[in-house]
């Protein structure tokens, strides 16, 4: 069962896999530098629905099906399903669910629900209470536009700082059982505020909370920057992946050589116009799913720290004046189950 | 680093935008919608139009432009790179009424599509209203 | 004549390479800054300096929110030397009528007619 190491970080001391995961998007996406990783693509991004809210509860649906055949298992086989979105009331995901029967368990965390829905899979099945649980996150451009910024017939420009709203979704199915990649630890993230107030800069809001993060579990573990393959953010983008390089550095943990940042891997940023890089759910759950995934079960990678960031504002708390308050979950995937290290 | 500190350090790493790129752009599609329109208004007016009559419809026909461009899907992708060339003319004005009067239909026809009509358009009836009202108020206070 | 068009260019497009530099370095929104073109349109129309403009530049003046703000300014001024105190409230929007239920009309209409599309 998994144990409370230092303030912020558990540990799963049973081996918890990632049986099987998925992830879909859509023509952009596939456009982009990892278009061929994804499992499902539809270059038609209604999804064949009337509406965009429809078009990506399809979307998450069609995501969580596709992982829990790759698990190898059927709905009836999930114990729990967590999932969350950007929309209002998180209707994203209700929605989608509403045939599949299983428990459900809705969550909110802007952009970090990737890692926040998945931490919480792997602690309930470590802990026993679920055979499979499934984690599932969705975002898609044009619901995220009407409700956070404008309509998409709108002439507006972007400012440099602007990102662009992944249409994708990733979806994991967790179990105890051997083999790669294994859940090792988990750190649930703090709210940090450093009085960030626009809107179109959501990288430099987040990139404290990954800052705050990342220390808490570099001293809860006593492990280094070094000792991980990749560090991956969530979508911090171009200006919060700056911002988070320089606060490290003056932590003295520098990251600059393996950092990575999926709203940085998932567009050609230049080619694409997308500014300072991809963002939402979407963008950390396709990428995770898609591309790092793959390489941590082959073993091409061996330990990643992944950790997706939230931005966790709301269009009312934006137009009261408020500075939009950052999250970032973290978790610790490897190749290894690291019962072999406590031999040692 | 402190939050002040973080604050700063954020604003250095915003890029600058593309401003030697914008402001051309922003003046030729800006300046060209005007030739557009003083070449409707000169049409109305060789055909006998009142002078206020021809300027309004100059106005109107951009208008109409405007929202058949948005209805097309291609205002926006214009107003991309033209950025206040096509929000400062009149139809920057007619596109932020068509564009969320199309996107939410899907709400329904009273509270989506007539209701968020007016999300951007409102605010500036109101604000252009109730400055001639009180410019009215004192142009009458000033002459009685 | 050719001038006149020259002038409508040059005119308008220096007013919306304004309005660009508000976008680039100001942190105003499109919305504040329509409002604030329609309200310095007012101003200046009251102030009777935006009717030279007009009368010089024609479209180049008009065509910009500057000019409806304008429009707004001189209805109620014509309003109220011939109806006095209603005229405050009545000359502005009989002034700029035509263009307002143009808009309206043809907003409903294309939202009928037509459907967002995703941006790629």
């Amino acid at each position: 069962m998994a144990v409370r190491i230092g303030r912020y970080t558990l540990k799963l001391d049973r081996p918890t896999s990632i049986i099987g995961y998925a992830a879909a998007g859509s023509r952009k996406e596939a456009k982009g530098p990892l278009g061929k990783f994804f499992d499902y693509i539809d270059e038609d991004s209604t999804f064949g629905e009337k509406t965009w809210e429809k078009a990506e509860s399809t979307l998450q649906k069609c995501v969580i099906n596709k992982a829990i055949k790759k698990a190898g298992v059927t709905p009836g086989d999930i114990d729990v399903l967590l999932a969350g979105d950007l929309l209002n009331q998180c209707i994203g995901s209700t929605y989608g669910a509403r045939q599949m029967g299983i428990p459900y368990v809705g969550l909110y965390g802007a952009c970090s629900t990737m890692a926040e829905s998945l931490l919480l899979a792997a602690l309930f099945t470590d802990c026993g209470l679920a055979s499979r649980c499934v984690a599932a996150t969705s975002s898609h451009f044009c619901s995220a536009e009407r409700q956070f910024r404008f309509p998409l017939e709108y002439g507006g420009q972007r400012t440099p700082t602007a990102q662009w709203t992944v249409t994708g979704a990733g979806a994991c199915v967790t179990a105890l059982q051997s083999g790669a990649p294994y859940v090792r630890e988990v750190t649930i993230g703090t709210i940090e505020d450093y009085g960030i107030c626009d809107i179109n800069n959501m990288g430099a809001a987040m990139a404290p909370a990954a800052y705050a993060t990342l220390l808490h579990y570099f001293n809860d573990t006593g492990t280094r920057p070094e000792d991980f393959d990749l560090i991956l953010t969530g979508d911090l983008g171009m200006i919060g992946t700056q911002l988070l390089h320089q606060l490290m550095d003056e932590a003295k943990l520098s990251i600059t050589a393996n950092h990575k940042d999926c709203g940085l891997l998932i567009y050609d940023r230049l080619e694409q116009d997308v500014h300072a890089g991809g963002s939402g759910c979407g963008c950390a759950a396709s990428v995770l799913c898609a591309y790092i995934l793959p390489q941590l079960q082959e073993g091409l990678l061996k330990d990643v720290l992944f950790l997706a960031t939230g931005a966790m504002m709301s269009p009312t708390s934006v137009q009261q004046g408020e500075s939009i308050p950052g999250i970032a979950h973290l978790l610790h995937l490897s190749h290894t189950d690291g019962k072999e290290d406590n031999i040692c | 680093m402190t939050a002040k500190e973080y604050q700063s350090a954020a604003g250095k790493a915003i890029p600058h935008s593309k401003a030697a790129r914008n402001i051309p752009t922003a003046f030729v599609v800006g300046g060209l919608l005007c030739v557009i329109g003083q070449a409707i208004i000169d049409l109305a007016l060789f055909y006998g139009l009142e002078k206020d009559v021809a300027s309004a419809c100059g106005s109107i026909s951009l208008i109409i432009l405007s929202a058949l461009l948005t209805g097309f899907n291609v205002y926006d992708n214009i107003a991309k790179y033209a950025g206040a060339g096509t929000l400062v003319p009149i139809t920057g004005f007619a596109n932020s009424m068509v564009s969320p009067a199309m996107e939410f239909k899907s709400e329904g026809y009273i509270l989506g599509l007539g209701a968020k009509m007016f999300s951007i358009a409102g605010p500036v009836l109101v604000y252009g209203i109730s400055a001639s009202v009180i410019y009215g108020l004192i142009l009458v206070l000033m002459g009685g | 004549m050719l001038t006149d068009y020259l002038w409508a260019f040059l005119v308008g497009g220096a007013i919306c390479a304004i309005g660009q530099v508000l976008i680039d370095y100001t942190k105003l929104t499109p919305a504040r800054i329509l409002v604030s073109y329609v309200v310095i349109g007012v101003i200046l129309g009251g102030l009777g300096v935006y009717q030279p403009l007009l009368d010089f530049a024609g479209a180049g003046a008009s065509i910009p929110l500057t000019g409806f703000g304008a429009l707004l300014a001189k209805g109620v001024k014509e309003a109220v030397a011939e109806q006095g105190l209603f005229g405050v409230f009545s000359g502005g929007l009989t002034a700029s009528a035509a263009g307002i239920a143009v808009a309206i009309f043809a907003a409903l209409l294309t939202a009928l007619l037509a459907k967002s599309k995703d941006k790629s």
